[in-house]
């Protein structure tokens, strides 16, 4: 007994004397709520990119990161600023990744964050508000505002032949801002919006909401929710009425939850999300196959991204201090200097130690543009015979 | 055609979803109204006792999934619902016996039964989230459809399809099975006709030699067999979520007192009534007014109140109700 007393004694000095290396970095994801489907790939993608700079240990002369996670809900705004305002100032985080919805990530980026002068990189908030929010320079995101989503998908749309279309979104910020940049765009380009309106989440039923969409018709639903709470409800009352039978689905829809939850009944229906074609997002799906989890899970690849960015621009200030390492952010991301693909960190922390630039391309191929937000490319789908099929990139 | 097709649509529409819905709310209302009729208090804890009863049978329906038992057609619940039943019946008499009877006893006024039965909701709510968690099940298992859209539209060659499922269906069938038997059973058993008297006159009950306990226990186990069918019916026909039924409660209650709080009779119309009020002033009529007035071009969706407002309906009719009548339409007692 006291040999194993001696024994722990001296491991927590051991673990102690390591920690005292440590960088922390936050993971505010929502791993409860209406997108915990999709948290954990994101969580893992994370993981991976600071796994990748320990196993280097290549970063400020070996210093290894660890990584903590907190949860974000999503939905409740209040929720998530607890949890990052636990993250900041209980573990003594130096950046974070998250969060992961839009609304959530306003207040805690507003209420914590700039407070506390910490940097956020979320790999998944796509409101075109958080592109004119005053940041002080802390904020970045890796995936696309949906002002350009709501032009792709347009784009997507029409060419499917489809001219009049009814929409509905989940009420909150993301939702509101991807419909309304949705319907904009498509009435510019001459299509028809019949009726734009909310669903909440949470319901039990969604027969109601249903009826009203199909009375004012539309040769399609566009579903701009999400898939584990109300976005997959009103698809099922939809096709339980037979009010609909095409459906376009938008980030939040796009997952192998739809596919689950319905199976051939959409067949023909299409979406498209934010996702990067190309040689990075290969390498990461290969990656993330060897971890252990899939990598084609929606933002899995940018959440990954995210984490690299802070580290990479950590090494190029030299300093874990957000106030420093914040104004390296875009210079890592953009041109000039060498391209990084995924599971190239180590090269790329080689190159910055050596004084040299990089030009992070990664799993869904980087490009910052002002005030820090990916320009976007995305993935279209289609689901055919009960499958979701990737028909191309735009 | 544009006439059937505005018919169609209607069915579709409005008629199934709200005779469903109505008579879920209606099976609710029945055990309510039981309950204050006999026991003299509203039980708030109703809705918990629905969620109760629906996630034991949910747990059972797993387990016989699991070896492999389904009732081909039909939702396998319909096997675990009486052993659901069982469970909660024996919930609310341990419930009665901890708390209820001590009230009782000392002939406390109801408004203090009421303050109890908040908190039995309290802790029945917690229960059912140890039991089965916060989040969504879905357990309709079996065929979907009696009339699928599809087939509908290429039988009749109709523009406007028809859906009906088989939890709806059954939902009305089974609503009406139990209504007819809570009837015969309080107008021609012995033991109804007992709790008819008690719930007339106590003290004379009691002078012809009727038993209060057993009333009262009879009374319980009614109202959990009412509770865990309306709860399962709707977790079929929608989906079964703890919070939900907690937020039902409303609708029940409005249901119950528009039909005459204590009067069975006007629980079931009082559901009915709440059901398609609801269904009705959130629904756009714009396509069904295009189908009848084809030269009619209006603005709007021809649609009162926004589907976010489908609980403000409830709360308008309680207070309607309340104001001008406040025994309902049945006649019921007085709130």
């Amino acid at each position: 007994m006291k040999k194993f007393l001696l024994a722990t004694a001296a491991g927590a000095l051991l673990a102690g004397a390591a920690s005292a290396e440590d960088i922390k970095l936050g993971i505010s994801l929502g791993f409860t709520g209406p997108l915990e489907s999709m948290a954990p790939a994101m969580a893992k993608g994370a993981e991976m990119a600071m796994q990748e700079v320990n196993d280097s240990g290549l970063l400020m002369d070996g210093t290894t990161v660890v990584a903590v996670q907190g949860d974000s809900t999503c939905a409740d705004a209040a929720a998530a600023t607890a949890t990052v305002e636990r993250l900041i100032t209980a573990e003594g985080v130096k950046g974070i990744v998250g969060g992961m919805c839009s609304g959530e990530t306003i207040a805690s980026l507003e209420n914590v964050a700039k407070a506390n002068g910490i940097v956020m990189i979320s790999p998944s908030a796509t409101s075109p508000a958080l592109t004119t929010i005053e940041d002080n320079g802390l904020f970045f995101r890796t995936s696309p505002s949906d002002a350009r989503q709501g032009e792709v998908m347009a784009d997507i749309v029409l060419e499917k032949g489809i001219n009049s279309v009814a929409v509905t979104y989940t009420n909150n910020d993301y939702g509101k801002g991807l419909a309304d940049s949705f319907q904009a765009a498509f009435e510019e380009k001459g299509g028809n919006v019949t009726v734009n309106s909310a669903h909440d989440d949470g319901k039990a039923d969604y027969s109601a909401e249903v009826a009203a969409l199909a009375a004012a018709g539309g040769d399609a639903l566009v579903v701009a929710g999400y898939v584990d709470q109300g976005g997959s409800g009103v698809v099922r009352a939809a096709l339980d009425t037979g009010a609909f039978e095409t459906f376009v689905f938008p980030d939040g829809m796009v997952g192998n939850a739809v596919v689950e939850n319905f199976g051939d009944e959409i067949e023909g229906s299409f979406g498209q999300n934010p996702a990067a074609e190309g040689e990075g997002r290969e390498t990461y799906l290969k990656m993330a196959e060897e971890a252990g989890f899939d990598g084609s899970g929606a933002f899995s690849a940018e959440a990954y991204d995210a984490a690299a960015l802070i580290l990479l621009a950590m090494a190029a200030a030299d300093s874990s201090d957000p106030a420093v390492y914040k104004d390296k952010v875009m210079d890592v991301a953009n041109e000039p200097g060498e391209k990084i693909m995924p599971g190239q960190l180590a090269k790329a922390l080689e190159i910055i130690n050596g004084g040299g630039d990089v030009d992070y391309v990664g799993a869904a191929a980087v490009e910052l543009v002002e005030p820090g937000e990916t320009a976007g490319t995305f993935r279209e789908v289609s689901f055919e015979g009960g499958e979701m099929k990737v028909i191309g990139y735009r | 055609m544009d006439i059937l097709n505005a018919l169609v649509a209607f069915l579709n529409f409005v008629f199934i979803p709200a005779a469903a819905y109505g008579a879920q709310l209606a099976l609710g209302a029945l055990g309510v109204t039981l309950i204050y009729g006999i026991l003299r208090f509203s039980n708030f804890a109703h809705g918990d006792t629905m969620a109760f009863g629906t996630a034991i049978t949910i747990l059972v329906t797993w387990g016989l999934q699991a070896l492999g038992i389904s009732l081909g057609p039909l939702p396998t619940a319909l096997l675990a619902l009486p052993v659901g039943i069982a469970a909660t019946a024996l919930l609310v008499l341990a419930t009665d016996r901890a708390v209820y009877r001590f009230y009782r006893v000392q002939k406390a006024a109801p408004i203090i039964l009421v303050m109890a039965s908040v908190g039995v909701m309290f802790l029945m709510n917690g229960l059912t989230r140890l039991l089965i968690g916060v989040d969504e099940q879905r357990f309709a298992d079996g065929e979907r459809f009696v009339i699928n859209v599809r087939d509908f539209k290429a039988m009749t060659g109709l523009a406007e399809g028809l859906a009906l499922k088989t939890t709806q269906l059954l939902t009305l069938v089974i609503a009406i099975l139990v209504v007819w038997a809570l009837f015969w059973f309080l107008n021609r058993t012995k033991s109804g006709k007992a709790m008819r008297a008690y719930s007339d006159n106590e003290d004379l009950a009691l002078l012809s030699g009727i038993d209060p306990e057993k009333v009262v226990r009879l009374t319980w186990i009614i109202a959990a067999a009412l509770a865990t069918i309306a709860g399962v019916l709707y977790g079929l026909d929608k989906a079964f979520k703890p919070f939900n039924y907690f937020q039902i409660l409303l609708p029940i209650f409005a249901a119950a007192i528009v039909g005459g709080l204590g009067n069975p009779l006007g629980a079931i119309a009082g559901g009915f009534v709440v059901a398609f009020s609801e269904v009705a002033i959130t629904y756009p009529w714009l396509k069904i007014a295009g189908y009848l007035f084809p030269g009619w071009q209006p603005d709007g969706l021809l649609q009162l109140l926004g589907t976010e407002y489908k609980f403000a309906v409830s709360f308008v009719i309680l207070i309607v109700v309340l104001l001008f009548k406040p025994t309902g339409l049945f006649r019921g007692k007085s709130v």
